[in-house]
């Protein structure tokens, strides 16, 4: 009989998540499935600033905090420096598509041997709320009041799609976490992200569709919903490159 | 035995000496005067079983340079003005996060894209911080090929004993002219192991590099430990070199490339006959602002000669705290001073303090 217990890697903590919020699903998956595959003792985690920068409060592993945008650059050091270890970034939508974009895509074009986990909640959460490059057009954030509009703001990012155009990398694919389905789908995608690293010595970037309630202003089940209905019809779930 | 010298340029001397010191990752982006850096580690670095990766910009290369410090590695980047002031938000998470690695500065004329001639107008960049927070970098100047290499294996080490970055602060001038140099055999200090590096909790407990305290109680105390290090730095690294005469009349103070070019001006000025002395700050910080006290209430007029508009001139007024007047001379944008223009400079001062 299996017991349903914490993965004894995440520590016996509470998570200063807001309630309803989905980081604490990909935490919670990310240490299950490093406890799995018995790399705790050498794997390290990059978090870059961001609602996770505390991550190390919660994953029992060596970590290192990244500064806003360059997770995939440390990363990268950190890599190259002992490339018998795994080595995972951990990023929101504006540190991955916005502000670090070009390590995004530089270290993706190199192929360096990551897994990537992008943080996908259309929104700036750790700054209140402001408009990410993957905010839905017509909504509404801090910084697009009227609704993001896209004359004005243009259109949203979709990194899976771009990322799969280049050589470099081995593995990318978008999933979600709105549903219990949507979430065993994002483990078994999220292990084979680590796999191509471990067995095949590649790039892999999972793209996570993640819960913002607080700066959505809606109710958890709401915004898990609003996962699955709206978000995927800009952000459609699936493998774009493998 | 006669050690045996090679003719180099001060970028590759510097790059070598890297090398020679243990250094084994290199992350940089192309900028103009410091491209034999770069140039030199992509093809010695992978011959020496080290990474080189020219990085997608300046930021990412520091961030690597943050990721393999953090993961115990002896790694370094270089770069040239605008380059560096890319990289300043990088240089303080290092110092925040307590990581060690060397960084040079291939002064090139400002502000903006400036030019590309040599220039020394990145000292308060240097030597006051130059990113965010309270912050200091060990900066050592150079003034000659083999200074370019001695003190960048130097650097290494300081770097390791202190965990903080230290930056290398030569310019084009120094980085492109060449010179005979000579390597003696790195002799590595016994250091004390890196057991906080992010290398996998096998064995241990685990470690995490980080410079977020959300607690200001907490950051104030990590920056009173960061405040204890500076201060340890300007008691046990101060470095200089002097030739100050007696009864000195006017003390001529300059560091890298106006440092050399101050050498010939002190011998042109004691062939005339006036009594003239060189005072040479090879840390720019910790600034030798001792030494500096001592021989201000003896000698009769300071002169410091930059290739700015004046800025490390304002560190030896605060040495000197008025004992006697200290004169400025420099040229900027690219413009090297001649000996002869220095000489008719210190010509007006000496006619002054002889009146
Ligand atoms: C250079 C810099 N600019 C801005 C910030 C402020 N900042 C912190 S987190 C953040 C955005 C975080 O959004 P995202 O990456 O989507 O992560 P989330 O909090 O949504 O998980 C910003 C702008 C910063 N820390 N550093
Ligand atoms: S602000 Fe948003 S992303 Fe951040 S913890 Fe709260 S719900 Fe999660
Ligand atoms: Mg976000």
């Amino acid at each position: 009989m299996r017991v349903f217990e914490r993965p004894k890697m995440l520590k016996d903590k509470v998570f200063h998540y807001c309630p309803g919020c989905t980081h604490g699903i990909v935490h919670r998956l990310v240490a299950e499935i490093i406890e799995e595959m018995e790399i705790r003792e050498r794997t390290v985690g990059v978090c870059p600033v961001g609602c996770a920068v505390l991550a190390y409060d919660y994953l029992d592993i060596d970590m290192q905090e990244a500064s806003h945008g360059r997770a995939p650059a440390v990363a990268t050091g950190i890599k190259r420096v002992l490339p018998d270890r795994v080595v995972f970034t951990y990023q929101g939508d504006g540190d991955l598509a916005a502000i670090g974009m070009t390590e995004t895509v530089h270290t993706a074009a190199r192929g360096e041997p990551l897994t990537v986990i992008f943080i996908n909640n259309a929104i700036y959460g750790m700054t209140n709320g402001q408009m990410a490059p993957t905010t839905l057009l017509g909504q509404r954030t801090q910084t697009t009041p009227y609704g993001r509009n896209a004359a004005k703001e243009g259109y949203p990012i979709k990194v899976c799609e771009m990322l799969a155009t280049l050589d470099g990398p081995s593995y990318i694919a978008r999933v979600s976490v709105g549903s219990y389905k949507s979430i065993l789908n994002a483990r078994k995608v999220l292990r084979e992200a680590f796999r191509r690293q471990i067995e095949e010595n590649a790039y892999a970037l999972v793209e996570v569709l993640s819960t913002c309630p607080t700066n959505w202003s809606m109710k958890p089940r709401d915004a898990m919903d609003w996962i699955e209905n709206e978000m995927q019809e800009t952000f459609p779930v699936g493998i774009f490159k493998e | 035995m006669k050690k045996k010298q090679v003719l180099m340029k001060g970028n590759e001397a510097m790059a070598e000496g890297a090398i020679m010191a243990g250094c084994r990752y290199f992350f940089g982006y192309p900028i103009t005067p410091q491209n034999e850096v770069p140039a030199h580690m992509a093809v010695s670095m992978p011959r020496a079983g080290g990474v080189f990766i020219q990085a997608e910009s300046e930021l990412a290369a520091i961030n690597m340079v943050y990721g393999a410090a953090g993961a115990g590695a002896r790694v370094m980047t270089s770069s040239s003005s605008p380059g560096i002031s890319l990289k300043q938000e990088g240089i303080s998470y290092l110092v925040g996060a307590e990581l060690p690695c060397v960084i040079a500065n291939i002064m090139r004329g400002g502000p903006g894209l400036g030019g590309i001639q040599p220039s020394q107008s990145d000292y308060y960049q240097a030597v006051k911080g130059g990113g965010h927070g309270d912050y200091r970098l060990i900066v050592l100047a150079p003034n000659s090929v083999q200074e370019m290499a001695d003190l960048t294996m130097l650097a290494f080490d300081l770097a390791d004993i202190y965990r903080n970055p230290v930056m290398i602060l030569g310019d084009g001038n120094l980085g492109q002219m060449m010179e005979p140099v000579s390597f003696c055999k790195f002799r590595k200090r016994k250091l004390p192991p890196k057991d906080w590096a992010t290398t996998g909790t096998a064995g241990r407990s685990r470690n995490i590099v980080k410079s977020l305290y959300l607690i200001p109680e907490q950051l104030e105390a990590h920056n009173r430990k960061l405040y204890r290090k500076f201060q340890t730095m300007k008691r046990c690294e101060v470095r200089f070199e002097e030739d100050i005469p007696e009864g000195c009349e006017l003390l001529l103070t300059a560091f890298g490339t106006t440092a050399r070019i101050c050498r010939d001006v002190v011998d042109k000025l004691r062939q005339r006959g006036h009594k003239a002395g060189l005072f040479r700050p090879i840390t720019l910080f910790p600034f030798p602002e001792e030494r500096i006290k001592e021989v201000s209430s003896w000698v009769k007029a300071v002169m410091t000669v930059e290739m700015n508009m004046g800025q490390m001139v304002d560190d030896v007024r605060l040495a000197v705290e008025g004992r006697c007047p200290v004169h400025f001379y420099g040229r900027t944008g690219g413009v090297v001073p001649s000996v002869e223009e220095i000489v008719h400079e210190a010509g007006k001062i000496l006619r002054g303090i002889k009146k």
